[in-house]
C-alpha cells in the first residue's frame, strides 16, 4: 500500500495536498480507499463554483456494488475539478494519488489531518479490526 | 452469440399488418412539426420475428424451466388458470374509463380482490393502486405521513429501519420526504428491543418491517416491537415480501401493524415476467383508510358496484387503478386455494425451506441455528476463507446443474450470503435433487475450487464483465 | 381445497420425520400461540372449473364495446397476432429480474433491444428498462431534474389529468414544489411559462405531445425558453404519434417519457402499462430503475448485463434518488415485439390512418348541427368537441348501441379519439347513432 510522505490524509481516506501557503488545496482518495472498494466505475464530479464544508460530503463514488461516500477534510470553494476522471475512474484505482479529484481554493477550516506515518498506522489498525 | 433484432434487419422486408391506404400526412400537421429523423426500427418478416423471440427465450430461465430457489423472491408456480382468466376479452378489451354500468365485473373483481386481502393481512381497506412492492411502501408512508399530519404530528418525520431491511424500505422512505434511521438488528436478523426503545421518541414516524425477517426467522418479540414503537406514539408499517410463509395463518393486523403492503406477483402466484409487471397493494387500519390513493371499488347495497373516492386521499399514485389484469391472476388464485389452500400453502413452504436447510447444513454454515421459516441464509464466510470459493462462486456452479441460483450477498449483515427460498411448489424429490447439487459443489469447492471459480461452463455465456460494462456504458446498439 | 401443491401428506410425514418434527404446527413455534390461526376468514378453495366459471362470470358483466372512439391516456390499437403469440411464453413470462446474467441473456438482450427501440423513436441517448406506467415516469423524470437550488417543477395544464394528479403526489412526498402552467386556446401560454421561469427556482418543465386534448404542441419553441431559463424539458410523448412528429430529440428536449401501451397493449381496465423513459446522455446516470448494458463474458462473447446498479435502491439505499425495483419488463418486450412487427412503415401507417381516421371523424360530427370544435389548433388522433346534447347523456345512448363515445369533459365538451381501428363503417354507425339521439 503506498502513502506518499508529502501529503496529509483523513481518517475517512481521503488525502489532501495543501499548497500556496495553505490557500488551495487538491483533494482525492488513498490508496487504502480504492482497494478497499475495488474496481471503480464512476465517480460523481462536483460542480465548480459550489463551496464545501470540512467533514462533508464532498462526492460519491461507485464500484459495481457499492457506493462509497467521499468527505471534504477542508471547507473551501471547488475552483477546478479532474474532468478526466469522468471518462477514466480507472485512474482511482492505478494511481489514486495521481488521480486528484477537486482542487479548492480559499481554505478554511480543515478536519484532523494526519501525516503518513500516523495514517499507515491507522489503516493498520483498520485492516485488524 | 444470438443476433441483435437489428442485426437481423433486412431494408424493405415487412409484415402486412395494415391496410395499404395512402394518407396525406401534411394535410393535417404542418410541415415543420414532423419528425425528420430516420425512424430505423427493425425491417422483418413475421418468421424472423418469431425465430428471433425463440431464440431468446431458449437463452432466459423462468420457473417453468426449473427449480428457481430465490430468496425474498418467492417464485412459485405461476398457475395457467390465471393466466387463461387475465386474457379473457371481458377484461382485456375494457377501457379504463368506461361508463359505470359496463365496468361491473371489473369493480366486482377489485371490490373481492381488496375484501380477501383485507381479511388476509388483518386490515380494514386495501387499495389495489400500486404497481409493484416498492411502490406500495411509498404509498403506505404516504398514508402515514398524511395521517400524522392530520393529527397536527408535523415533527414526526423519521423512518426506523433494521440494517437487515430490503433497500426499497429506506429508499421509499427518502421518496416519502422522511429522514432514515437505521438500526442494527442482532445475529438472527431480529429487533433489538432495547436498541428500538432507544431509537423511537418525539420524531418517530413508522417502524418499517419485515416479518419473517430477512433472514427467514419470525420475530417472537413482533408484540412488544410493536407496543414499543405505538407507545412512542409511531406507527408500524409491515413489508409483504415474506408473507408467503404465514399467508393465512398469521395476519399482519394481528401482529400490531397498521399498514401493510403485498406482492402479488410473490405471495399470490402472479408471474413476475422478467422483472415486472407486478402489483404491491397497500392495506391499512380504519384509522389511515381516508387518506388511500385513487379511487377503491365497493358493493352498494342494491349488489352492483361502485367506486369509493377516501375524503382526504394522498391523490393517486399511479394512473387508473393499478395493474389489473395482475389482480384478476391474484383474485383467481385466492378463489381457487381459498382459506384452507393459502393456510396448506404456507405451511408447506415453510416445510420444504426446513427440509432442505436440513440437508444442506450437512455441509454449509447457515446464518443462524433452529427451524427457519420459508426461507434461510447460508454464510459461505467460512468456506471462502479455507478454500477462496466465494458466494458468487457457488452461485454460479449452480447455473451448470440447470437451476437459478439463491439470491446473493443479502441480507447485507450477513457476510457471503446465499438466500434459499424453495418456495411451496417444489416437491420433494426437485429438493434432494437440489440438495445433491450444493452438496456436490461444497465437495468441489474443497477438492477442486478452480473449477468453481471458473463456473458456469454449460450456459450460452460464461461470466460477463460487469466493470467493463458500467466503466463504458453501451445501453443501445450502435454505442 | 384447490392448489397446486406436488407433495402429500405421506410426502409430509417423510419430510417432518427427517426434520425429527410430529407435526406441521411445530414449524411456527416462533409464532406467538394468540395469533396463529387455522385458517383465515376468507371462502374455501375450490376447483379451477369453478374458479373459470365464477371469473368469467365477472368478464361477462362487463360490456366490450365493438367501437371505441375514446383515448385520454388509453389506447385501442390493432394488436398484431405474433405480439400475443411471444409475450406468451413462458421462458418470459415466468422469469424474474434477470440477475443472473449467464442464464438470462434472452431477457436481457430483449430489454437491450427494447432500450434501442425506444431511443430510436424519441430520438434520446439512453432509455431504461421501463417503469410502472406514463404517470409515474412523468414523476420520475421530475425527481431526476430535482435540484436543491431548484425547487419547483412546472407542468403544462395541457398535460392529461392522471399525469398530474401522480406528479403532485410524488412532488408532496420528495417535498418538491410544483406549479401548473395555464393555457391558451388549448396550448401552453407561453408568455405565462416565461413569467412562471423568470426567477430560475424551476428544475424543470413538463409537457405532453400531443397534448390532453389531442393538440400539437410547439415544443421546440418551448424548449428554447425552457433553457434560456437553466431549466430541463421533459417531454411526454404519444409513442404512435412519435413516428410521424418531431421526435424528443429533435425538439431538444433533456428527458423524454410516455405511456407505451398504445404499443401492443390491450386496454386491460387500465393496467398493467407501460412508462417508458429516455434521457440525453448529460442525463443519462439519473434514470431510474434497471439498465441492461451491453459488455463481453470471459469468453470474449457479446453479452449483455444488468448495468449502473450504484444508482439503485438495493445499492444506495435511503441515498437512492428512486425506489423502483420490479418495472413492467414483460409490457417492454410487448412494446418491442409491436415494434418490431409493425416495421417502420407500419407504425408510420398506424399513425396516419389514426390521424386520418381522427380528421374524417372531426369533419363528420362537425357537419352535425351543434357539434363545433373547441381548439382551432392542429390535432394527431384526438380532439375535443362540444355537443349539442349533455355528452353525458350521448355517451349513455351510444353505450346502448355497442359504441363508446368520446369522454365527457366539462360542461358541453367531448374529447374524442379515433385509431387506425375506427374505419368507415365504424364512423358510419357513429353518425347515424348520434343523429338518432340529437335530432
Amino acid at each position: 500500500m503506498r502513502i506518499p510522505q508529502d501529503l496529509q490524509y483523513t481518517k475517512s481516506h481521503e488525502w489532501v495536498k495543501l499548497y500556496d501557503e495553505g490557500t488551495k488545496a487538491k483533494v482525492g482518495i488513498t490508496d487504502f480507499a480504492q482497494n478497499q472498494m475495488g474496481d471503480i466505475v464512476f465517480i460523481t464530479l462536483p460542480e465548480v463554483g459550489n463551496s464545501v464544508t470540512a467533514e462533508e460530503t464532498l462526492t460519491d463514488f461507485e464500484s459495481v456494488k457499492a457506493v462509497s461516500d467521499i468527505y471534504s477534510p477542508v471547507s473551501g470553494d471547488i475552483c477546478a475539478v479532474n474532468e478526466e476522471l469522468a471518462d477514466a475512474p480507472e485512474l482511482l484505482n492505478t494511481d489514486p494519488y495521481a488521480a486528484w479529484i477537486v482542487e479548492l481554493e480559499n481554505i478554511g477550516d480543515t478536519v484532523e489531518l494526519l501525516s503518513a506515518d500516523a495514517y499507515e498506522a491507522y489503516c493498520k489498525e483498520q485492516e485488524e479490526a | 452469440m444470438s443476433m441483435l433484432i437489428f442485426e437481423r434487419s433486412s431494408a424493405g422486408r415487412r409484415l402486412s399488418i395494415l391496410p395499404e391506404k395512402p394518407v396525406e400526412i401534411e394535410q393535417y400537421i404542418p410541415s415543420e412539426c414532423l419528425r425528420r429523423q430516420d425512424l430505423d426500427l427493425p425491417q422483418l418478416s413475421e418468421n424472423d420475428i418469431s425465430r428471433h423471440y425463440t431464440e431468446l427465450a431458449k437463452r432466459s430461465h423462468g420457473v417453468n424451466d426449473g427449480f428457481y430457489p430465490l430468496g425474498s423472491c418467492t417464485m412459485k408456480y405461476n398457475p395457467k388458470l390465471n393466466e387463461a382468466m387475465a386474457v379473457l376479452p371481458g377484461f382485456c378489451d375494457i377501457h379504463p374509463l368506461q361508463p359505470l354500468a359496463s365496468i361491473q365485473g371489473c369493480l366486482q373483481v377489485m371490490a373481492e380482490a381488496q375484501k380477501y386481502l383485507a381479511e388476509i393481512t388483518g386490515m380494514d381497506a386495501v387499495t389495489l393502486q400500486p404497481g409493484a412492492g416498492a411502490h406500495g411502501e411509498f404509498t403506505g408512508l404516504l398514508l402515514i405521513k398524511a395521517y400524522l399530519h392530520s393529527q397536527g404530528q408535523l415533527a414526526r418525520n423519521k423512518i426506523i429501519v433494521p440494517d437487515s431491511a430490503h433497500g426499497t424500505n429506506p429508499a421509499s422512505a427518502t421518496m416519502a420526504g422522511f429522514s432514515v434511521i437505521n438500526v442494527p438488528s442482532d445475529e438472527e436478523g431480529y429487533v433489538d428491543l432495547d436498541l428500538l426503545q432507544a431509537a423511537v421518541g418525539d420524531d418517530t414516524a413508522a417502524l418499517m418491517l419485515t416479518n419473517p425477517n430477512t433472514l427467514g426467522r419470525f420475530d417472537k418479540n413482533i408484540l412488544q416491537i410493536t407496543k414499543i414503537v405505538h407507545d412512542a406514539g409511531g406507527l408500524c408499517y409491515y413489508d409483504g415480501a415474506n408473507l408467503n410463509a404465514v399467508v393465512g395463518l398469521v395476519r399482519p393486523g394481528d401482529m400490531g401493524f397498521d399498514v401493510v403492503h403485498l406482492n402479488l406477483h410473490k405471495t399470490f402466484s402472479t408471474p413476475h415476467g422478467g422483472g415486472g409487471p407486478g402489483s404491491g397493494p397497500v392495506g391499512c387500519k380504519s384509522f389511515l383508510a381516508p387518506f388511500l390513493p385513487g379511487r377503491l371499488a365497493m358493493e352498494e347495497e342494491d349488489g352492483t358496484y361502485g367506486w369509493l373516492l377516501p375524503e382526504q386521499s394522498i391523490g393517486d399514485v399511479k394512473a387508473f387503478y393499478g395493474n389489473f389484469l395482475v389482480a384478476v391472476k391474484a383474485l383467481s388464485y385466492i378463489l381457487t386455494l381459498g382459506a384452507d389452500g393459502l393456510a396448506a400453502a404456507a405451511s408447506q413452504s415453510v416445510l420444504n425451506a426446513n427440509y432442505l436447510m436440513k440437508q444442506l447444513s450437512a455441509s454449509y454454515d447457515m446464518a443462524c441455528d433452529g427451524l427457519c421459516m420459508h426461507e434461510f441464509v447460508m454464510s459461505l464466510e467460512k468456506l471462502k476463507q479455507q478454500t477462496g470459493v466465494s458466494a458468487m462462486d457457488v452461485a454460479k456452479a449452480l447455473l451448470d446443474y440447470q437451476m437459478h441460483p439463491p439470491t446473493m450477498y443479502f441480507p447485507l449483515i450477513v457476510h457471503e450470503a446465499l438466500m434459499v427460498e424453495p418456495t411451496e411448489t417444489e416437491s420433494k424429490e426437485t429438493l434432494d435433487q437440489a440438495a445433491q447439487a450444493y452438496l456436490e459443489i461444497y465437495r468441489r469447492a474443497c477438492s477442486d475450487p478452480e473449477s468453481l471459480h471458473k463456473a458456469p461452463q454449460t450456459t450460452p455465456v460464461g461470466r460477463v464483465d460487469e466493470v467493463g460494462a458500467a466503466r463504458n456504458p453501451r445501453l443501445k446498439f450502435g454505442d | 381445497m384447490g392448489g397446486y401443491l406436488p407433495v402429500d401428506s405421506a410426502g409430509q410425514q417423510q419430510m417432518l420425520q427427517a426434520l425429527g418434527l410430529s407435526s406441521a404446527k411445530e414449524l411456527f413455534a416462533d409464532v406467538p400461540e394468540e395469533m396463529l390461526l387455522e385458517q383465515v376468514n376468507i371462502p374455501q378453495g375450490q376447483s379451477e372449473w369453478e374458479t373459470e366459471k365464477a371469473m368469467r362470470g365477472m368478464a361477462e358483466k362487463n360490456q366490450v364495446f365493438s367501437a371505441v372512439f375514446r383515448g385520454a391516456g388509453a389506447y385501442r390499437h390493432y394488436i398484431p397476432a405474433i405480439v400475443k403469440n411471444v409475450v406468451a411464453k413462458e421462458e418470459f413470462v415466468t422469469a424474474y429480474t434477470p440477475y443472473q446474467a449467464e442464464i438470462s441473456q434472452g431477457i436481457l438482450q430483449a430489454i437491450f433491444e427494447y432500450q434501442t427501440m425506444i431511443c430510436r423513436l424519441t430520438g434520446m441517448d439512453a432509455a431504461n428498462a421501463s417503469v410502472y406506467d406514463g404517470a409515474t415516469a412523468a414523476a420520475e423524470a421530475l425527481a431526476m431534474c430535482w435540484d436543491k437550488k431548484k425547487p419547483l417543477a412546472i407542468l403544462a395544464a395541457s398535460a392529461p389529468p392522471g399525469v398530474i394528479q401522480v406528479c403532485k403526489t410524488y412532488c408532496d412526498g420528495a417535498g418538491m414544489e410544483l406549479v401548473v402552467a395555464p393555457l391558451r386556446n388549448g396550448l401552453v401560454d407561453k408568455k405565462a411559462l416565461s413569467e412562471l421561469l423568470q426567477d430560475q427556482r424551476a428544475a424543470c418543465f413538463y409537457l405532453q405531445q400531443p397534448n390532453y386534448f389531442g393538440l400539437i404542441e410547439d415544443v421546440a419553441g418551448i424548449a428554447e425558453i425552457v433553457h434560456q431559463y437553466k431549466a430541463k424539458l421533459i417531454m411526454g410523448v404519444n409513442p404512435i404519434a412519435a413516428a410521424l412528429l418531431q421526435t424528443p430529440g429533435e425538439c431538444g428536449a433533456d428527458i423524454a417519457v410516455g405511456e407505451g401501451q398504445p404499443l401492443g397493449m390491450p386496454l386491460s381496465f387500465g393496467g398493467p402499462y407501460l412508462g417508458f423513459m429516455a434521457a440525453s446522455k448529460a442525463m443519462m446516470r439519473k434514470l431510474p430503475g434497471r439498465i441492461v448494458g451491453e459488455t463481453v463474458d470471459n469468453r470474449g462473447n457479446r453479452a449483455f448485463v444488468l448495468t449502473l446498479q450504484a444508482r439503485e435502491q438495493h445499492i444506495r439505499r435511503e441515498k437512492a434518488s428512486s425506489n423502483i425495483c420490479s418495472n413492467e419488463a414483460l409490457c417492454a418486450l410487448t412494446a418491442s415485439v409491436y415494434l418490431s412487427a409493425m416495421g417502420p412503415t407500419g407504425l408510420r401507417q398506424a399513425a396516419a390512418l389514426s390521424l386520418e381516421a381522427a380528421h374524417i371523424l372531426a369533419q363528420r360530427l362537425c357537419a352535425i348541427p351543434g357539434f363545433a370544435l373547441r381548439y382551432k389548433s392542429p390535432f394527431f388522433h384526438e380532439f375535443v368537441t362540444e355537443c349539442p346534447v349533455s355528452p353525458e347523456y350521448l355517451e349513455e345512448q351510444l353505450a346502448k348501441r355497442g359504441i363508446l363515445s368520446g369522454l365527457p369533459l366539462d360542461g358541453s365538451g367531448m374529447l374524442w379519439c379515433a385509431t387506425e381501428l375506427n374505419d368507415e363503417s365504424q364512423i358510419d354507425a357513429l353518425i347515424q347513432g348520434i343523429q338518432e339521439v340529437t335530432v
